[in-house]
């Protein structure tokens, strides 16, 4: 029989087997009798009112069977949709666009040619008004406001500020030493390879609905769903998401895109399955945005370099709708982690979130809620304070780290950090790169008049959202969920509320099962993403995953395994006090030889039990975590930029990750690698564009450039060589929250310390 | 319309298509096999990679007329008699997939590549994959999964 290898284990993942052989099934891959495609007309202007919309030549195209505009869907009152941010969302707009590539209209086809042949037929007039683009201008008086349906006058859509300003204010003034920067964090993108897309299937006779559909989330979908449709009649409990395969998610797959309802709303209309792919030039045009945040810093300190109160101000550009998926009490996520991983009492954070005619934007890319922001925002900072006292980075932050005995750390703007061993982190990562070597050869190089920059950035994240008193998603709190069964013969079903994208969920859940049962891996069979089976759950994404569904799984083998010890002592006929568990089976005390093996107990659990026991043995929870986790490190980057064509070449990246408790460590290494390469990205190659007019000049692969093989070889050199993964500074103690930080990602700090690289390289 | 057939992992599909039908679509949705997949549209993510006559193609940039009476390979056709071939065992090994979703590309583009040059070096492996996109691994690990794939094909030749 297989052994339970559990923590610790790069156990090869379960889910490669179908995904090796072509046998995936991801949305474009479903295919239901008599289907139909639903393809967009989008806007060629990022503001504009649309004066006419004739379909006639649409509807006359072969294989078009009918086209929807926004005007079709008033009478249902389903030409706007709410958000996970409590605005709203046009679906169709009925007379004004708000933003470039906006969905207009919709054909329904017979095919996938038909549709977008209709596309093209369909005629829409548009009169073009002057888009607003600039965010900080569009809170200046008397700009135009866009959002016409608000009873706000202002393009403003909430302000959020947390700390001690006024104290703050006094020690900026008064302080020896003051640093002031703008910091800019462009519009990127998440381009997962597999764009976005649903099939929607309505069974008229059932008044069923059965949703596929590329989400992160998908029980809060079917709330949503529910809640959106309740008026036409729709209830829950007769909606089914299924979330297949994804090919990456990245946070692009949370929120609800127009495509999404359409296809709902043409599949009821017609009465036959829906199917809508984007292609990439929809998902690079018209959703998936993430940051966009245009921050000012300040930093007051002593004359030796200690920091004594921080300030960021933010101007956060949302695009036309406030549509990301932040809790509903942090409208700027978790951007008040942006004390990072420093030592001081006074700090002020504000957020204003603002429309302008763009997609909506803001989605938790690849890391914790506003993370990113706060992590560069802080670290840009301490670098621009180190330039300015003419201090070794290394060494300012060395003075500001909050030290091990410390924790656990109440943070000036809140939050209760767990634990923490900084220093050693940074240590760690000077020490594989050789730090001080580099710093000698970068004097040398400077007076030869070459630029060599070296780029540090450390890092306190906050991921593992959330304790239920303080988060919430639409008023669901962000629980998370595991349903263990075990059949007679001891294998296992376990199904989770999350959605893995490519994180491999099953195989990381099974050794968590593993670790707590004694059960092997290749007896358990995890399952996520369709409601109808899997236990609720708010999903997948901003870091969250493993600190809760992964600690929901524990607890409920833990249960599972107090009611096997009940039927143990059954067996046994010994008292429950007196039998004592090993990885796998119960004995008693001072006995060994007298154990039952967990799968003797899961069979005697349905043919043998005792008496006023219920059978079988399964169990369900939902975690709640008690706080958050705080996950810290420190990266270091060398680079040799080229004087003459500006040409960068980074030579050496490393990495120290404190993971907590690594559950597979070659899952763990893999996520990081990844995040890494997509962290350097924002700093040397993407950036969604967009020009006067509000029109995407990113909107293909061939303009929004991507990290490829050979990009990212002249780019970042990384890999287990280096021997700077997932050092594990510290261990975290292994309790309930045992999970919490052993999936994460980590795409913003490579972008710190390449940026701080090339800043170094400068100067 | 026109009628095609072609011959993909040693099996033929015949089809009355319309000329504009691109070759990806024909083997996704003419003969269902769905491993190959689309992630663009500008030739720029290989996530359709496909052998056609052993030499790797994109499939979203070819019409299926133009693939009429050729043989195809695609990720469906890797594994012969059930047992992985030494690119799949490599991906798999080394964990250079996460989603999946460019992997099937990624392997084609290798199994070609490494019929041609089966000593690469690694700066050749990451030359010969330059033309395949994945946003999940930072490709480390696909590059480690095709020096698998050469060693033990290297093994098994001698
Ligand atoms: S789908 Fe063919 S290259 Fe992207
Ligand atoms: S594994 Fe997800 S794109 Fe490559």
């Amino acid at each position: 029989m297989a052994e339970a290898m559990g923590f610790g284990h790069a156990v090869k993942r379960k889910e490669d087997a179908r995904f090796l052989r072509g046998r995936g099934n991801y949305i474009e891959d479903i295919k239901l009798p008599g289907m139909l495609w639903l393809d967009i007309v989008r806007s060629p202007f990022a503001h504009a009112k649309i004066k006419s919309i004739n379909k006639e030549k649409a509807l006359a195209t072969p294989g078009v069977a009918a086209v929807i505009t926004g005007a079709d869907l008033v009478p249902y009152k389903l030409e706007w949709m709410p958000t996970l941010m409590s605005d709203k969302q046009m679906v169709l707009p009925v007379d004004t666009v708000m933003y470039y590539a906006q969905e207009v209209a919709a054909v329904i086809a017979t095919s996938r040619y038909a549709a977008a042949d209709g596309v093209a037929a369909v005629e829409v007039d548009y009169e073009p008004l002057t888009p607003v683009l600039d965010p900080i201008k569009a809170l200046e008086p008397g700009a135009p406001v866009i959002r016409f349906d608000r009873p706000e006058k202002t393009n403003r859509i909430w302000h959020w500020e947390v700390g001690d300003k006024a104290a703050v204010e006094r020690e900026l003034k008064n302080a020896a030493v003051t640093v002031a920067q703008d910091i800019y964090i462009p519009r990127i993108h998440v381009a997962s390879i597999e764009t976005c897309g649903c099939v929607a299937d309505w069974d008229p006779v059932e008044g069923h609905l059965t949703l596929y559909m590329t989400t992160q989330a998908p029980h809060a979908i079917r709330t949503v769903v529910a809640l959106v449709t309740g008026h036409l009649g729709l209830a829950e409990h007769k909606i089914r998401v299924i979330s297949p395969d994804i090919g990456g998610g990245f946070g692009g797959k949370v929120p609800v895109y127009p495509g999404y309802v359409l296809a709902t709303a043409a599949s009821v209309l017609t009465g036959k399955p829906v199917k809508w792919i984007e292609d990439r030039s929809e998902n690079l045009q018209a959703d998936s945005f993430a940051r966009d945040y245009h921050i000012h810093g300040e930093l007051a300190a002593t004359k030796d370099g200690k920091i004594t109160a921080m300030k960021m101000g933010v101007v956060a550009d949302h695009g036309a709708f406030d549509a990301a998926a932040n809790p509903s009490k942090f409208p700027a996520g978790l951007f008040s982690i942006a004390t990072g991983s420093y030592d001081f009492q006074k700090a002020f954070a504000q957020v204003d979130g603002v429309y302008t005619n763009k997609p909506p934007g803001g989605i938790a890319y690849r890391c914790s809620f506003r993370v990113t922001e706060a992590v560069h925002a802080i670290e840009r900072m301490v670098d621009v304070l180190a330039h300015k006292l003419n201090m070794d980075p290394a060494e300012l932050r060395a003075k500001n780290f909050i030290r091990p005995e410390q924790f656990p750390y109440k943070s000036a703007l809140g939050w209760e950090y767990d634990s923490g061993n900084y220093q050693g982190a940074l240590d760690k990562a000077k020490q594989i790169i050789g730090y001080d070597a580099l710093r000698q050869e970068q004097k040398a190089k400077r007076a030869r008049g070459e630029l060599m920059g070296i780029g540090i950035s450390t890092f306190t994240e906050i991921v593992g959202a959330g304790p239920s008193h303080t988060f919430d998603i639409l008023g669901i709190k962000m629980f998370d969920s595991a349903e263990i069964r075990i059949h007679p013969t001891g294998k296992v079903i376990a199904r989770f509320g999350t959605k893995s994208q490519g994180q491999g969920h099953e195989t990381t859940y099974a050794q968590i099962i593993a670790e707590e049962l004694g059960i092997p891996e290749e007896d358990i069979a995890v399952e996520e993403g369709d409601t109808d089976t899997a236990p609720y759950g708010l999903g997948t994404y901003a870091s969250r995953s493993t600190p809760t569904a992964g600690a929901a799984a524990a607890i409920a083998s833990r249960k599972i395994r107090d009611k096997s010890r009940k039927i143990a002592a059954h067996l046994l006929e010994a008292r429950e006090d007196d039998l004592a568990w090993e990885k796998g089976k119960f004995f008693v005390k001072g006995a060994p030889d007298r154990a039952k093996t967990i799968q003797e107990i899961a069979f005697a659990a349905y043919t043998n039990h005792p008496l006023g026991m219920e059978a079988g043995l399964e169990a369900v929870d939902y975690y709640d975590p008690p706080n958050l986790t705080f996950p810290f490190g420190a990266y270091i980057c060398v680079m040799d930029i080229d004087r003459g064509t500006g040409q960068v070449k980074i030579r050496r990246f490393v990495a120290v990750d404190d993971c907590g408790t690594i559950i597979n460590p070659m899952i763990v290494d893999g996520q990081i690698a990844g995040g890494l390469t997509m962290g350097m990205a924002p700093a040397l190659m993407e950036e969604i564009v967009y020009d006067d007019n509000g029109v995407n000049l990113t909107g293909s692969f061939s303009d929004y450039l991507l990290p490829d093989f050979e990009r990212e070889r002249r780019g970042v050199v990384v890999g287990r060589a280096d021997n700077g993964w997932c050092a594990g500074i510290q261990r975290e103690k292994t309790d309930e929250r045992m999970c919490a930080r052993a999936i994460r990602l980590s795409a913003l700090h490579p972008l710190s310390a390449i940026y701080h690289a090339q800043r170094c390289g400068r100067f | 319309m026109e009628k095609v057939t072609i011959n993909i992992n040693g099996a033929d599909y015949s089809a009355e298509v319309e000329p504009r039908l691109l070759l990806v679509h024909f083997i996704r949705e003419n003969a269902n096999l769905t491993g190959t997949h689309v992630g663009c549209d500008t030739t720029s993510c290989g996530a359709c990679t496909i052998l056609l006559d052993g030499k790797p193609v994109k499939s979203c940039t070819m019409f299926a007329v133009q693939a009429n009476g050729k043989h195809l390979t695609t990720v469906e056709g890797l594994a012969q008699n059930g047992k992985l071939s030494p690119v799949q065992e490599g991906f798999h090994e080394k964990h250079g997939l996460q989603c999946g979703f460019c992997t099937p590309g990624m392997m084609l583009t290798s199994v070609a590549f490494l019929k041609k040059n089966p000593n690469p070096t690694e700066g050749e492996i990451r030359w010969a994959i330059s033309g395949n996109l994945c946003r999940c691994t930072g490709y480390v690990n696909i590059v480690e999964a095709v020096k698998y794939a050469a060693e033990k094909m290297k093994e098994s030749n001698q």
